[in-house]
């Protein structure tokens, strides 16, 4: 339809514009900055679709090939990549939700609503925050399931199933110093329900069998630990913060390293024999 | 030299044949990672993020009146991951509950890889190769999510049970005449449960423990079996009205 005669002059114009498009392209393309940031062109060749993941930092976390069942979404359902996304989610939402809120009982609750109620979008992110978490934790029981029923954890990949375990009880143990924070009745008898249970540890809590055989007391157990206090107070929400925003995402974002890099190491993602 | 021979290459509009034909994929079922797993990826990360947008933008994270020591909520309930835990309160004393199981559950998930060692039926969906080790796995599993929902869903003030349909004002029967078997009772029960699960599986299932070998069958079945004594115990209070199967002066069981 572009052949008609009255079409030409626009039809010229409009190739004149493309060349200038692939004119300014090219020089992009071409310059120094670019080639020091992307080191192939992007034409579609088996040795460019190579580079495209050994040459990027973000990428090259993967083999340059994979098994076809491998991409099967039926196979892994991408659980443990969804894992570390919403691993990557929670950071930068906890990120933004640090600017707008204090660990101390003065200010944790007024933050909160001051989050929800004055904060742009401040309530849609809190959302972001606590549902991905929720995601969090499901996703990486499935993905645990996955693996098993995959038999993937057998030799040789025994040592990165209990990484991944202790990833499981690590993305718990985030999601329950959290739990803390809002500082609200919800928050406050959760985790005195969940630190109780530490009271009852055999020899190391205060309420626990044998504990008069190591002379433990409530001011001196593993709730006192965790706590900063007999019960929940001022110090656990700064030690569950520090936990939470800190110790535990460094913890995870190190196993995580090994993790993925012993999936490699370990003969790659699964496959039938 | 890598890094100048990637600069001269972003240069030319198409790589000759020959200089490509190094990088063809070796024989084999293979695809390139880029373009297929990665867009793959590309689209799960799309998807969730759709998904998490919508969950966060219809419903909004609850935020109760601040908190106060001086009241407590009744119930009081754990983050709905640790609910599970918490009904087997009912059950079992906190030490047990709350502890050993947790502990239980995962250093045994950890020795999983060590105690089955066989290298057959990796990479697949196949429950007839597995038909034991999936059969166990799955019932932990869902009696794992089972105890969530019922704590959860099913339990109201003081951690009565109430069905969904039935309002937390309504009086609710309260358990009484609970009781405990006597030591002489309890302690040969309880021995004889694990002795008995041992000697039962190792009939049943000859090949299992020659398989294993005795040490890695023992734990195996130490396991096994603490986890089938969790839904036990708990018939046995729910039916019998059972509270401890061992009371010592240290310890209840």
């Amino acid at each position: 339809m572009a052949s008609l005669p009255t079409d030409r002059p626009a039809a010229a114009a409009g190739v004149a514009a493309t060349a200038r498009v692939a004119r300014v392209g090219a020089a992009i393309t071409s310059s120094q900055l670019y080639r020091s940031i992307f080191r192939h062109n992007w034409t579609d060749s088996a040795r460019n679709r190579a580079l495209e993941v050994t040459s990027n930092a973000f990428l090259h976390l993967h083999p340059i090939t994979i098994p076809r069942h491998a991409i099967r979404v039926c196979y892994t359902f991408c659980l443990g990549g969804l894992t570390f996304f919403l691993f990557l989610v929670e950071t930068v939402t906890g990120v933004l939700l640090m600017f707008y809120y204090r660990p101390v009982p003065d200010f944790a609750y007024v933050d909160m609503k001051t989050l929800e109620h004055a904060v742009q979008f401040g309530m849609v992110l809190r959302n972001l925050h606590r549902w991905g978490a929720h995601l969090m934790v499901i996703l990486v029981m499935l993905h645990m399931l996955r693996v098993f029923l995959t038999g993937s954890y057998r030799p040789p990949r025994e040592f990165n199933w209990v990484v991944g375990v202790s990833l499981l009880v690590l993305t718990l143990l985030l999601s329950f110093t959290g739990y803390l924070l809002p500082w609200d009745q919800l928050a406050f008898w959760a985790v005195t329900v969940g630190t109780n249970m530490a009271a009852a540890t055999p020899f190391v809590g205060a309420e626990g069998p044998f504990h008069s055989l190591v002379g433990v007391t409530a001011r001196d157990d593993v709730r006192y630990l965790l706590l900063g206090d007999v019960q929940v107070g001022g110090n656990a929400l700064l030690r569950f913060y520090v936990l939470h925003c800190v110790a535990f995402p460094l913890a995870a974002a190190f196993l995580m390293l090994v993790h993925f890099w012993r999936v490699r190491k370990d003969g790659g993602i699964s496959r039938p024999l | 030299m890598l890094d100048a021979d990637h600069t001269t290459e972003s240069t030319r509009a198409t790589a000759p044949a020959a200089a490509d034909a190094q990088w063809e994929l070796p024989p084999g079922d293979v695809v390139p990672v880029f373009p297929y797993l990665v867009f793959l990826e590309f689209l799960a990360a799309l998807l969730v993020s759709v998904v998490l947008l919508a969950w966060a933008l219809g419903v909004n994270a609850p935020l109760l009146p601040e908190a106060n020591p001086g009241y407590t909520e009744n119930p009081a309930k754990a983050p709905w991951y640790f609910v599970g835990l918490q009904e087997l309160l009912v059950y079992f004393d906190p030490w047990i509950a709350g502890v050993t199981i947790p502990t239980v559950i995962i250093l045994g998930l950890m020795a999983i890889p060590y105690l089955d060692t066989s290298r057959d039926a990796v990479g697949r969906y196949t429950f007839s190769a597995r038909r034991l080790a999936i059969g166990h796995f799955l019932f932990g599993f869902a009696l794992w999510w089972l105890l969530i929902a019922v704590g959860q869903f099913l339990r109201g003030p003081n951690w009565q049970f109430f069905w969904p349909w039935q309002t937390w004002k309504a009086a609710n029967g309260v358990e009484s005449g609970l009781w405990s078997f006597p030591w002489w009772i309890g302690l040969p029960a309880l021995v004889g449960y694990f002795a008995g699960g041992w000697l039962f599986a190792r009939r049943r299932w000859p090949w299992l423990y020659a398989g294993l070998g005795r040490g890695r069958y023992a734990i195996v079945m130490l396991l096994v079996l603490t986890m089938y004594a969790v839904p036990l115990k708990v018939l046995l209070r729910l039916v019998l009205g059972v509270k401890y199967v061992l009371e010592t002066p240290w310890l209840n069981v």
